[in-house]
């Protein structure tokens, strides 16, 4: 039952996916397909419901019902079935995780190089000279100076070291990145930065993007499909223009306008 | 008046049902080369540090026609291998010994001794800190998992820091090795000049961590692998001079500072080695030589 390998399929599918903490809606009831290459935003505000989704969808967190379909070297596979061992093989080779704060993403005791090799050498890179020209090429790609290849992120400032934890996902070049807010908190300047970087890398590796943000002008720069969720529920999805053009609910009409003009 | 009555202790200090918990948990390590049994430490009277498990492993293998030897980074002399080998004299009766081709049972802190090992001998190592993750990783649950997943990209990320912080792999001692092709290890504080003693000896070898309550083995004849890069390969340390008092090359050597205007030498940190190289004649630049031979 393998299907062919095509940029039709979608390459991860979330069916009914639902999470309750305790008697409270963490998401309810989410539908979703990201297809090859694809980058869907999920925007909302604080406590609608993206980051559970986002976890869920990663595996972080178990539904407590619905499921999560990915599409691997034989068909589609259910994330729920897969062993431990062949879910962290996903983590760390097929897909990255960037965090809102860089200090969960990365490791703060070991040197930038470090960082980005670790995958590599998750995979089984055993030639020093390999790793260290693979990091130095990723340093160069994200912008950070070959000669700080050395020095820990804790000598980084806050947009470095977002960029260094995208060099670190990024290096094993994974079809499908997770990215939680990963503007949050840098300054304005620093954000456009980011994410003119994140916009040409991710299209240079033809990966796939789940990216959850409140920030609509975030979604706006990178993003082909939005969906706006509220409550634990989406409530409206579509093409990113359509949906922030001509929000047909309420609630999206609201967060629309209360984008201040610059 | 009365008579303190005499103490009597069971064999080898341990009760029979903890010597038998505690040979269980070594089978099980012996099994599974590498891994780490837990087994229910016992309080031993001495702190914990001075070999607490290494001293449990030996008193459950411990049989009253053993005999024994213990060394404290290659000495047989110093305070925690006096101590021990007193210990098990008092409380098993066993015949002791410094000599390593003597022995049957050789407790040891951070060193494998120079003379080769044989079949039917036991090295008991004792162990600070069994987890070979733990300055990476300090959550037990995860380092587990590691384990259990053979998921050690983390370990070469630790000698990818050092080379890149020192030029070359500047870890020289409790260097990491992989055991049987499975797990990897935590050899105890050895220096890494040990390490290549331990592949294919022909020796059981038991590790014992009394406060981390852990036993680990490697079976006779198990291949053990040091870790590395394919450009920075392992290598053990060099000495350029031999030992001081008996000449010896290619061993581990200990510094000795002979004054207070920076004098020093280099002699054998194995005592027994050196001292038997003497007793054949070998004489080094510092050594007295042999009596009845030379100076009156």
């Amino acid at each position: 039952m393998a299907a062919p390998l095509s940029d039709e399929a979608p390459l991860l599918v979330a069916e009914g996916l639902s999470r309750l903490y305790g008697a409270r809606i963490g998401c309810t009831d989410v539908d979703l397909e990201v297809y090859p290459g694809e980058v869907l935003a999920v925007v909302g505000e604080s406590g609608s419901g993206k980051s559970t989704l986002l976890s869920l969808l990663s595996t972080e967190l178990a539904p407590t019902s619905g499921r999560v379909l990915y599409r691997m070297d034989n068909g589609l596979r259910d994330l729920s079935a897969l062993s431990e061992a062949e879910r962290r093989l996903l983590l760390r080779t097929q897909w990255g995780f960037v965090r809102q704060n860089a200090e969960q993403g990365l490791r703060m005791a070991v040197s930038a190089g470090g960082n980005v090799g670790e995958r590599l050498m998750a995979v089984g890179w055993r030639n020093y000279g390999d790793i260290r020209a693979e990091a130095t090429s990723w340093l160069d790609r994200v912008e950070i100076a070959a000669d700080r290849i050395d020095d820990d992120p804790r000598a980084f400032s806050g947009g470095m070291r977002q960029r260094l934890q995208i060099a670190r996902n990024l290096v094993t070049r994974p079809r499908l990145v997770f990215m939680d807010e990963p503007t949050g908190g840098l300054d304005v300047s620093v954000q456009a930065r980011l994410l003119d970087l994140i916009r040409s890398l991710v299209s240079d590796l033809g990966a796939a993007v789940i990216i959850v943000t409140h920030d609509l002008a975030v979604a706006r720069l990178l993003s082909h499909r939005i969906m706006v969720m509220r409550h634990g529920r989406v409530i409206e999805a579509g093409l990113t223009d359509q949906v922030l053009d001509d929000p047909q609910e309420p609630y999206t009409q609201l967060l629309v306008a209360s984008v201040l003009a610059a | 008046m009365t008579v303190m009555p005499a103490i009597t202790y069971n064999f080898a200090y341990l009760d029979e049902q903890t010597k038998r918990m505690i040979r269980r948990a070594i089978l099980k390590a012996i099994a599974i080369p590498g891994y780490q049994v837990p087994f229910a430490s016992r309080e031993m009277p001495m702190p914990y540090g001075w070999g607490t498990g290494g001293v449990q492993v030996t008193a459950a293998i411990l049989g009253a026609d053993d005999v024994l030897k213990v060394i404290d980074q290659g000495s047989d002399d110093t305070t925690n291998a006096v101590a021990i080998r007193g210990f098990f004299k008092a409380t098993a009766g066993v015949a002791t010994t410094t000599r390593t081709q003597e022995a049957t049972v050789i407790q040891t802190r951070h060193r494998i001794p120079e003379t080769a090992l044989t079949a039917g001998q036991v090295l008991v190592y004792q162990v600070p800190i069994p987890e070979p993750l733990r300055f990476l990783e300090p959550r037990e649950t995860e380092t587990r998992k590691l384990h259990g997943l053979a998921d050690y990209g983390l370990m070469h990320v630790k000698l990818y820091e050092d080379i890149s912080r020192h030029g070359h792999i500047a870890t020289t001692y409790a260097y990491p090795v992989a055991v049987a092709g499975r797990y990897v290890m935590d050899p105890s504080p050895i220096p890494k000049f040990d390490n290549p003693k331990m592949d294919d000896c022909p020796a059981l070898q038991l590790f014992g961590a009394g406060r981390e309550q852990r036993i680990y083995a490697i079976p006779p004849h198990t291949r053990v692998v040091s870790l590395d890069f394919e450009d920075h390969p392992f290598e053990v340390q060099r000495f350029d001079k031999p030992c001081a008092l008996c000449g010896a090359q290619d061993v581990y050597l200990d510094e000795v500072i002979l004054d207070d205007r920076g004098g020093r030498m280099f002699v054998c940190s194995d005592t027994d080695h050196c001292e038997s190289r003497r007793a054949d004649g070998h004489v080094g630049p510092l050594g007295a030589p042999p009596p009845g031979k030379g100076k009156p």
